[in-house]
Order: C-alpha cells, then sequence, then structure tokens
C-alpha cells in the first residue's frame, strides 16, 4: 500500500509551500485583490517561467514536466492554504486538462505550448444563472461556410477578463441536455468576443463574464467531433473539481491553524482559550474535517492520474457512449464527487468555525481568517456544492444511473 | 502515492477467499453474518467451533509470528484477511481478545513459561480470553483502577478482590486478564499489575447487564478473593501499565476494512429498504444516504493512508488519530439514518417481546459506539492535546 507521497512527490510539495510562503503572504494577496486583473503579472512570470508551475502535468512532447495529477493537487493544497491570488485553476485545472481531454494534437501542440510558455486559459460554459451541469451550456454554435459561429453569454468564467485563450462549450441551436454540445479552442483576442470583470465576495479570484456575437472560427477551433462533447466536458468539469477539493483542502488546513494558533495567545480569565475544552474540542472536530477531506482529495487525485492516463493522447477519449460508459471515467466521476461533498463542506465547516475561534477580531478585515470564509464559500459554489454532489452520487445508488 | 494491494497481496486475497467459499457453509451457514458488534451474544457455540474450524485452516492468529503457530502475515495480508472475512459474512470472532490483545501482549511481555502454556490454545481456538480493564470509576480514567492483587506468602499465590465492568464474553471465556492494583497505596498508572486469572473458580462471579438492545454482551466481573499462580503476573508487579499501554497499541488499523465491511453490508440494507419502500425519491433521504456512502468511502481511503504509514509531512499520524471519532461518529449517523428510511415501519419490532431486527438493534447499539473505546470528547482531548498541541487538561 502506497498511499502517501513518494518523495519526489513530497519535495515538490515542499518547494511550492517555501515558495507560495514568501510570495503569497497576506500583503501580497491584499494588493492583489484590489486590482482589477486579480493577480501580479510579475508572480504569475515568475510561477510559470522560473518555477513551472503550470506546465506541470503537461506531457514532456508538448513542452511540459510530464508530472501527475498528485503532484497538481499537493500543488493546489498549498495554493489554497496561502490564498495565492493567480489564475492557475482556471488555466490548469480547467483550460490544460480541456485541451488534455479534448484537444487535437495540433491544438495540444500550440496551446498546451504556448501555456507551458506561461500564457493564461480559463474555460467558458455556463450561462447567467444556470448550475455546473450540462443545460448549464446555452450558447450556440452553428456551421457557417468552413467553420462555425459563435453566440452566446457566459457568467462565472474564472479569470475570464484576463485570460488569454478561451475553451467554449456551445450548443447547436434547438438541442438540450448532454445532446450537440460542442468545445471550441481560440485566442480570447477572437473578434466579436467581449469580456467584462464581475466584481466577488471572495476578492481572491477572480470571475468575469464574457459575450460572444457572430464569432468566427474555423474547423481547427473544434475540440473533437461537433456536437457530441458533452462526455469530455464533463470529464473536463470532474477534473477541475478533483483539483479545486484538492485547493479546499489547503483552505481547511490553514483555516484550522491559524485558529489553533490564535487561541494558543489569546488570554481570557487567566489562561489561554486554546486551554478550554470548549475549544479544543471545536479544533479537534476540525482536524478530523481536514484530515479525511485530504483522504477523499488525494484518492480523487490518484483516481485522476489514471482517467487521464487511460486515454491515449490525440483521439476521441470517450468513445460513443454520451454517458461515459468508460469505467475510468465512472470511477472519477464518483470520486470528484465525493471529494468535492466532503472537502466543500469541510473548508465551509472550518472556516466558520476559525471565524468563531477568532471571537471579535474574526469579523475584522485586518485578519486573514474572513478571507478564508470568503474562498471556501466561493470554492463550495464553483463546480457544484456539497449537495449537488451527493444528489449526483444518489442518481447513481438509488437510481442505476452513471453520474 | 497509489491506491492497491500488491499482486501477492491479492493472491493472498484470492486464498482466502476460496477457503472461505469451501468451509464458511453447510453447518456454518446459519452463522454467517452473526456475531458482531450488537449481536455477541447469538451463536456462541456454533462460533467456538467455527473457531476450530479456523484454526484447522490456518487462519487464526496470521499475523503472529511463525514461531508461535501464526503465518507472520504482513500488516496488508492481515487487512486482506478481515475483509475477505467480513465480505464472505465470518461470523463474530469469538477468539478476538485472544488472538488481538493477550496473544501479542505475552509475545512482547511474556515469560517462555507463560507463552508456552497460552498461546497453543488460543491458536487452536479452543481457549477463549476476556479483558479486565474497566471498572465502575475506571472507565475514560482507566488509570483509576481499584481492584487490588496481594501475593499470599502461604498459598504462594496472587489474590484478587474488586470488580471489573464492560466484559464483553465474560461468560464463555476461559481465562481473565486483569489489571489490578499491587502497590496497595499507589495512584494512578503507577503500582499497578497485569494478571492472567482464569474464570472458572469460586472467586470470580460473572453478571450480565441488560442493554438497552434487550440483549446482554457485557458483564460485570467480580472478584472476591480469586486467585491465580505467583507466575502468571505479566511483567513485574509495578509494571502493568507499561504492559496495558502496549496491549492498546496492537491493534491497530488491520481490523479497520473489515469492520468497514460490516458498514458496507449495513448500508446496502438500508439502500434496499429504501428503493423497496419508496424512501429513495424523498430528496433529503436520498442527501443522506449519499452522506453516509461518502463518509464510508473516505473512512476506507483513511485507512489507506494508515497502512501506508506516515503523515504526509512525516510527521505522526493525523489520519490514526481521527479514526475512531471518524468512524464511531459516521455510524451513530447511519442508525439513525436506516431507522428515519424505514419511517413508521421502524417502531415495529419483528418478534415479542423484544426481538429487534438487524438494523433496530444496529441503531440502538450504535450510541455504544461513541462511547466504548474511549468516549469522543475523550478522544477530541487526545487530538487537541497530541495532534494539535493545545494544553492539557488539568489532572486532580
Amino acid at each position: 500500500m502506497e498511499f502517501r507521497f513518494t518523495e519526489e512527490q513530497q519535495m515538490i510539495r515542499d518547494t511550492a509551500e517555501a515558495f507560495l510562503a514568501e510570495v503569497s503572504t497576506s500583503a501580497a494577496v491584499r494588493e492583489a485583490m484590489a486590482t482589477e486583473r486579480g493577480y501580479s503579472e510579475a508572480l504569475w512570470q515568475q510561477i510559470s517561467e522560473e518555477m513551472m508551475w503550470p506546465a506541470l502535468h503537461i506531457p514532456e512532447a508538448y513542452g511540459g514536466l510530464g508530472l501527475g495529477f498528485v503532484e497538481l493537487a499537493a500543488m493546489q493544497e498549498q495554493m489554497g492554504r496561502t490564498l495565492l491570488c493567480a489564475p492557475f485553476l482556471s488555466t490548469v485545472g480547467f483550460a490544460v486538462n480541456a485541451l488534455l481531454v479534448a484537444g487535437s494534437d495540433a491544438q495540444k501542440s500550440h496551446y498546451l505550448g504556448e501555456i507551458a510558455a506561461g500564457k493564461t486559459a480559463t474555460l467558458a460554459f455556463m450561462a447567467p444563472g444556470s448550475r455546473a451541469d450540462a443545460q448549464a451550456v446555452q450558447a450556440t454554435c452553428s456551421a457557417d461556410g468552413d467553420g462555425f459561429l459563435l453566440n452566446g453569454e457566459y457568467r462565472y468564467v474564472l479569470d475570464g477578463h484576463t485570460a488569454d485563450i478561451l475553451v467554449l462549450a456551445a450548443r447547436a441551436p434547438g438541442t438540450s441536455g448532454a445532446q450537440g454540445i460542442s468545445l471550441f479552442v481560440l485566442p480570447a483576442s477572437t473578434e466579436g468576443v467581449s469580456r467584462q470583470w464581475l466584481p466577488t465576495m471572495d476578492q481572491t479570484r477572480r470571475q468575469a463574464r464574457i459575450d460572444l456575437n457572430d464569432v468566427r472560427v474555423g474547423t481547427d477551433a473544434l475540440m473533437g467531433a461537433q456536437g457530441s462533447a458533452w462526455p469530455a466536458l464533463a470529464k473536463t468539469l470532474d477534473l477541475a473539481t478533483v483539483a479545486l477539493a484538492a485547493e479546499q483542502v489547503g483552505v481547511a488546513q490553514q483555516a484550522l491553524d491559524s485558529s489553533v494558533a490564535y487561541t494558543m495567545e489569546r488570554v481570557q480569565f487567566g489562561r489561554t482559550i486554546a486551554s478550554y475544552q470548549a475549544i479544543k474540542h471545536k479544533a479537534a472536530d476540525m482536524m478530523l474535517k481536514v484530515e479525511a477531506a485530504r483522504s477523499a482529495a488525494y484518492y480523487a487525485a490518484c483516481v485522476a492520474d489514471e482517467a487521464l492516463g487511460g486515454n491515449p493522447l490525440g483521439g476521441n477519449p470517450l468513445g460513443g457512449n454520451p454517458l461515459g460508459g468508460n469505467p475510468l471515467d465512472a470511477a472519477l466521476a464518483e470520486a470528484a464527487s465525493i471529494a468535492k461533498a466532503y472537502c466543500s463542506e469541510a473548508a465551509f465547516f472550518n472556516a466558520g468555525c476559525g471565524i468563531q475561534l477568532h471571537g471579535g477580531v474574526g469579523i475584522t478585515a485586518e485578519y486573514d481568517i474572513q478571507l478564508y470564509f470568503k474562498r471556501a464559500k466561493s470554492a463550495e459554489t464553483l463546480l457544484g456544492d456539497a449537495a449537488w454532489h451527493r444528489e449526483r452520487l444518489a442518481r447513481q445508488l438509488l437510481d442505476g444511473e452513471n453520474v | 502515492m497509489k491506491l492497491s494491494f500488491s499482486p501477492e497481496d491479492e493472491r493472498f486475497r484470492e486464498e482466502v477467499a476460496t477457503w472461505l467459499a469451501e468451509n464458511l457453509c453447510g453447518e456454518f451457514e446459519p452463522i454467517r453474518f452473526r456475531g458482531g458488534p450488537g449481536d455477541e451474544h447469538s451463536f456462541v457455540e456454533e462460533r467456538k467451533a467455527w473457531e476450530q474450524k479456523l484454526a484447522e485452516g490456518g487462519w487464526t492468529c496470521i499475523g503472529w509470528p511463525k514461531q508461535y503457530g501464526g503465518r507472520g502475515a504482513s500488516v496488508e495480508q492481515q487487512v486482506v484477511f478481515n475483509e475477505e472475512y467480513a465480505r464472505a459474512g465470518g461470523p463474530g470472532r469469538m477468539g478476538h481478545i485472544g488472538e488481538t490483545l493477550t496473544g501479542p501482549t505475552l509475545i512482547a511481555f511474556g515469560s517462555d513459561a507463560q507463552k508456552e502454556r497460552y498461546l497453543p490454545g488460543i491458536r487452536a481456538g479452543r481457549e477463549f480470553w476476556c479483558q479486565g480493564y474497566s471498572e465502575p470509576s475506571a472507565g475514560s480514567d482507566l488509570a483509576n483502577v481499584k481492584t487490588r492483587a496481594r501475593l499470599d506468602e502461604s498459598s504462594g499465590q496472587w489474590v484478587v478482590n474488586g470488580q471489573k465492568v464492560w466484559t464483553s464474553l465474560a461468560h464463555e471465556s476461559q481465562y481473565v486478564f486483569v489489571i489490578a492494583r499491587t502497590d496497595p497505596d499507589s495512584v494512578a498508572h503507577k503500582g499497578l499489575g497485569f494478571f492472567l486469572m482464569p474464570m472458572d473458580q469460586p472467586g470470580v462471579i460473572v453478571r450480565p447487564i441488560e442493554q438497552l438492545t434487550g440483549t446482554s454482551e457485557f458483564n460485570e466481573v467480580f472478584f472476591d478473593d480469586a486467585v491465580c499462580a505467583a507466575d502468571d503476573i505479566v511483567g513485574a508487579p509495578g509494571e502493568g501499565w507499561k504492559v496495558a499501554m502496549g496491549l492498546l497499541g496492537f491493534e491497530r488499523g488491520v481490523s479497520t476494512l473489515g469492520q468497514q465491511m460490516l458498514f458496507q453490508n449495513e448500508l446496502d440494507d438500508i439502500i434496499r429498504v429504501a428503493k423497496a419502500n419508496g424512501a429513495a425519491r424523498d430528496p433529503a433521504l436520498r442527501q443522506r444516504i449519499a452522506e453516509a456512502h461518502i463518509g464510508l468511502r473516505i473512512m476506507r481511503f483513511n485507512s489507506m493512508r494508515m497502512l501506508s504509514g506516515g503523515g504526509d509531512d512525516g510527521s505522526l499520524q493525523k489520519e490514526a488519530m481521527i479514526y475512531k471519532l471518524y468512524w464511531s461518529s459516521w455510524h451513530r449517523n447511519l442508525g439513525k439514518l436506516a431507522m428515519d428510511v424505514l419511517g413508521a415501519e421502524s417502531e415495529i419490532v419483528p418478534e415479542a417481546p423484544y426481538q429487534l431486527s438487524r438494523l433496530q438493534s444496529m441503531y440502538l447499539f450504535t450510541r455504544a459506539d461513541t462511547i466504548y473505546g474511549g468516549t469522543n470528547q475523550i478522544q477530541r482531548n487526545i487530538i487537541a492535546e497530541r495532534a494539535l498541541g493545545m494544553p492539557r487538561e488539568p489532572r486532580g
């Protein structure tokens, strides 16, 4: 049984921890929060060129480091711990995974190479007011000469106002559900694409609105087969969900650690408040949550690794079955939902308890625990909250459906 | 990082499964899935016979070193055995206290004579043991034992007086191990001894405790000038706490996957009921069933981490420290879920006067899970103090 980091994975994790402790300080996070861009370009340059993090699980053939999903999860956990403000989840969790799952060899060579070299990217699929399922895709694509004409409005697009590369989901007019969905990849500078920052409650991660007004793209922008991209998009979302769950572990861990540290300092009635059982038991419950969350997230990362590795590069990864008959993909869907359901609640529970353990200062802007509380909620909502993922599992358990 | 057993362990799994399929049948068919926690009073004679069957196949004490009759099985193999045993519906083990507690204690701390005298009977599935730890005033505060042992000069025997409680299978066991105070003036964990005592003697009286389920697995055991031989003390007088604490460390991890297999059976039962009675269409119950599934899957991942050894940062194993609090809380919730899925039918007892169904019995008995083996409150103290470094509780 080797359900623990290898030496190399441990080293990657430790390096990330040390680097982020230096660059993603409370002051740095607050500085980035105050900008419309939402991150420091100089830091992103350092992250991509010096540390090569966006290239982490891009295969070597496309200019990446060729590492696995467990390494990615380890990195994502550390980013959650320090609330790193950077377009990493959008670029790597969403766009790189979309390209790995659905991109043609030419698309991968081009775009993954650009990302490995420091460009940013994101995935847009959600219509206003939608939830993260197939019905969320409402933008349309129709044949237009040799290519396609794209129209529609997306919201909740991570770093959508700054990303260099866009992966877009759109459906054939008149279709619904899992039917008729296609994926496209294009430069964000393509004519007809307009983008606008949407200010968010959690200021440590940016969201945007993207409008498509008669955007013309060639067939070279189409990822996989036309009209049957839902399994690929679903798999991409599952992979992004696993990365996000790992980040939630980091959020939950830091909420616990900073709260314990605070209670060890704070003195009331002549003793540190950490010496009271009411406080200790709350902290113990928080540790239970974070350790169980960690087990769930890393299990999911192992499954994601297999699900990505199990699909040879270049081909249509999912075959003809639109509901994902591939057992690796079904295992990924289950693991992702388990991880996201548990990690969402763990991060929120810990951040909420964290404010309580901080007492009055917990609700001030000055202390960081409020930032973790806000991140915990935005991460919970993103890609389906705990109840949504539980219902997804219930359909499998009780109705005999593939999730 | 990966989550699988080695090919050798998978072959071992095959061997275990095959033996169980060929032997856990016929006369033993009625005891499949019986005798587990909450049901330990059932089929006692049949389960004793089953222990001997297991022993013949070489499936008792597999984790013991070969020189003591074990297989020297690795931790992984023991886990696999327990998992397959539970999957096959193997009955609650009558011999588990001897195998997992007495044996390892004697192997670690016992004299050669004690090993020769006691290990073969355990290995053969013929001699059964019970545990004499808790007392009315020594529950969570185990070191507060009041039972006393004195060496009688004339008879050359240890004479023991006092009372133990929560002793499971006491009336079915030939032996009990007891911690008792050898120094009458000592307090807490100093001055204790660890004794091996025969149950069948006039000075030992067993009184069953009727539980909320109407059944009695637990007993009170009274020692009234009970005796054992001078050399039936493990370690020296005064070393009892060290021996007892060493013993608590032996069980770690090996039985977790077997336990989870029992939990899975219970959850499967609940899902079957939900599908049959329409509860599976209730959105709130769907949420809770999915939550139970998630919780059980994560319990397994936690166990895998424990079995892989070492924390992620090479420090103490936090996943091991949360394990008891995690499973007991999960199981207690499962008990309530079972009743809520059954709805109105949950109240109706299958047979008068008080013959509970498996799920009813499970529901009531899960209230014990968060108490025995260290209450949830004690577990939280341990986590806060040892894992998070928060101040220790003041001790009176």
